[in-house]
């Protein structure tokens, strides 16, 4: 069940630093949420997890170095912000893209690699969406396919990039719900960048505040979403009301929003 | 429960043999001598070694249908099955539904080359090693080293890669027409092989272009699971653990070869490398594993009707097979476009 560390974590890109020596220690099963102001490196740092840019710096996962893409693609799935759906693949073909890894681009479906795509849309409920295809979908159906998808991967870690987005709030729950779900029976080790702060705030054991391409503070939500911090970072004007389920950020009334 | 996977169904292959075997009793039947298909099975039968069949034949009709059809019916399978796999490998490869194989200036550098050898009256274009052909498979492969060379200094993005292949498809046009301008007298025979055409003489065409053909059969088949892969994006691919970059490098290598190979003994035939597959996509569906195999039947067999109607058309005349393909393939493609209404794009 491998933790993820980066030490002094670094991209750039033309000449522009990104990210300046991020240090993170993401203990195995943890679910980490990663807040920031459009801009501030959340994707980025997804990117680098996931290697798919170039960075400098270390990052391990379980105390190892993880460089083979195959090999990292064993380790951890990947659910985008905005998933490319090609035209005209059907349910079945997009969950078994997971199975790359596993079968290599040469290899065939194996019987193990239909039986957890088999059980991946079963646990999911998309048994009978198999045969659709997947842009005939509503978008939480879909969002649900890629999350088939990335979990058919069958890695212990899962690095979600903004995953509620383009959903109604009823399927943000029910897809942050089926994550956490998930990650309880399989004890996945999840990391999300996240811009609704209360749902930061509900789902996940910590949060860590990303700005300017540094880690600015990381804790638990009331440790983390404070005023101050939302004020200073963010530059909202909010307010923060308790609740037993963690803090629920509303934004505050202003002068200029009342005039 | 169960669930299928994207596979090439029986019946979708039946219906592409079907196809060629058609096509292929078609070509070698109708012409300005009619043959039965009968006597052309047993003439084709006797051909081969150890088995003797008399076909009813004279000496001149088994003559005509081994010597003059046969040939030109196997270079168009084999012409019209690169094309069309070549097309699919590169919409798959760059994600865009106008990839055609002469995307990366293929045709332009194939035209160039075969422009300077007619202007300096090397060959005539046709038989084994004449210059024509050579030159422009020279030119075609120069200019896809070009454009991987331009598009590897903008970045190696995908649109690099493709605004390469424009800008060096340009600059070669450009030349061809700088070199066509000061030799206009010979306009009418650069002009006429730009059309393309499927002539032989003997078996030279088809045993040039054979081993590319398998090359980029072999090869295409290969990877037509990991251009199903491509098709969610460099960056998704990248985290399903593969290497897009270099599969792409491998299937437009084998794709360029093919491609270049084609136009090389057969001159530019457009449409087949766009439309084929797109026909192929809607009618069965958009996975590459069975698209690619598809391809290969259904583009052979549409390249040798089409040129069964070039030369039979205007008797005793010749229409340009490039012709052909556009005024038969445009319409037949709104047609199943209709039919279907399937999204594949």
């Amino acid at each position: 069940m491998p933790s993820i560390s980066t030490h002094n974590l670094v991209v750039e890109f033309g000449g522009t630093s990104i990210l300046h020596g991020i240090d993170l220690d993401i203990p195995a099963g943890e679910w980490l949420n990663i807040i920031g102001p459009n801009g501030a490196g959340k994707t980025t740092l997804l990117r680098s997890l996931l290697g798919t840019i170039d960075h400098g710096g270390r990052i391990e996962f379980g105390g190892a170095v993880v460089d083979k893409p195959q090999d990292r693609a064993r380790i951890l799935a990947y659910v985008p912000q905005s998933p490319v759906i090609p035209p005209g693949m059907f349910v079945a073909d997009y969950v078994m893209l997971g199975r790359t890894p596993h079968r290599g681009v040469f290899g065939r479906d194996s019987d193990t690699d239909l039986g957890v795509a088999v059980d991946v849309l079963t646990r999911l409920d998309l048994a009978g969406f198999a045969e659709r295809e997947v842009r005939s979908l509503s978008g939480g159906e879909r969002q649900r396919v890629v999350l088939a998808r990335a979990l058919a991967q069958q890695t212990d870690i899962l690095l979600l990039d903004e995953p509620t987005t383009a959903l109604d709030l009823g399927h943000q729950q029910d897809v942050l719900d089926l994550v956490d779900d998930l990650r309880r029976e399989r004890g996945l080790t999840v990391v999300a960048t996240l811009h609704d702060l209360t749902l930061a705030a509900r789902y996940g054991d910590r949060i860590s505040v990303i700005a300017d391409g540094r880690i600015v503070e990381s804790g638990t939500s009331t440790e983390v979403l404070t005023t101050e911090t939302i004020a200073k970072h963010f530059g909202a004007n909010v307010r923060i009301i308790d609740d037993p389920d963690g803090p629920v950020i509303v934004p505050a009334t202003t002068d200029r929003s009342r005039s | 429960m169960t669930i299928e996977t994207a596979r090439l169904q029986p019946g979708a292959l039946a219906a592409g043999v079907g196809a060629v075997l058609v096509a292929v009793v078609a070509g070698l039947t109708i012409g300005p001598v009619g043959i039965a298909p009968k006597s052309v099975l047993f003439a084709l039968l006797d051909a081969l070694p150890g088995i003797s069949v008399d076909s009813g034949l004279s000496g001149l009709h088994e003559a005509i249908v081994q010597e003059i059809r046969l040939p030109r019916v196997v270079l168009g399978l084999l012409v019209g099955a690169t094309l069309s796999m070549s097309g699919a490998a590169y919409q798959g490869a760059f994600r865009n539904p106008l990839a055609d194989p002469y995307l990366l200036g293929i045709a332009a550098g194939a035209g160039l080359g075969a422009t300077v050898a007619i202007t300096q009256n090397l060959g005539d274009g046709a038989g084994f090693g004449d210059p024509v052909p050579l030159a422009a498979f020279a030119g075609a492969l120069l200019a896809v080293v070009m454009s991987y060379g331009a598009g590897h200094i903008g970045g190696r993005s995908t649109a690099s890669l493709v605004l390469a292949g424009v800008a060096v498809a340009s600059f070669l046009t450009a030349c061809q027409t700088y070199v066509l301008q000061a030799n206009s007298d010979a306009f009418r025979e650069v002009y006429s092989w730009i059309l393309g055409r499927i002539a032989t003489s003997g078996w030279s065409e088809p045993v040039v272009m054979l081993p590319y053909f398998v090359l980029a059969v072999a090869v295409l088949l290969r990877y037509r699971r990991a251009l199903d892969i491509l098709a969610v994006g460099d960056e998704e691919a990248q985290a399903l653990g593969i290497n897009p970059r270099r599969v792409r490098i491998h299937v437009v290598i084998a794709a360029s070869l093919g491609a270049a190979a084609a136009v090389s003994v057969s001159g530019l035939i457009g449409f087949v490398g766009i439309i084929v597959p797109h026909v192929v996509r809607l009618a069965f569906g958009a996975s590459y594993r069975i698209l690619i195999p598809l391809s290969i039947l259904f583009g052979g067999a549409f390249m040798v009707l089409a040129d069964l109607a070039a030369r039979t058309l205007v008797e005793p005349a010749e229409l340009p097979i490039g012709v052909v393909t556009a005024f038969l393939g445009a319409p037949f493609f709104v047609i199943v476009l209709r039919s279907t209404r399937r999204e594949v794009w």
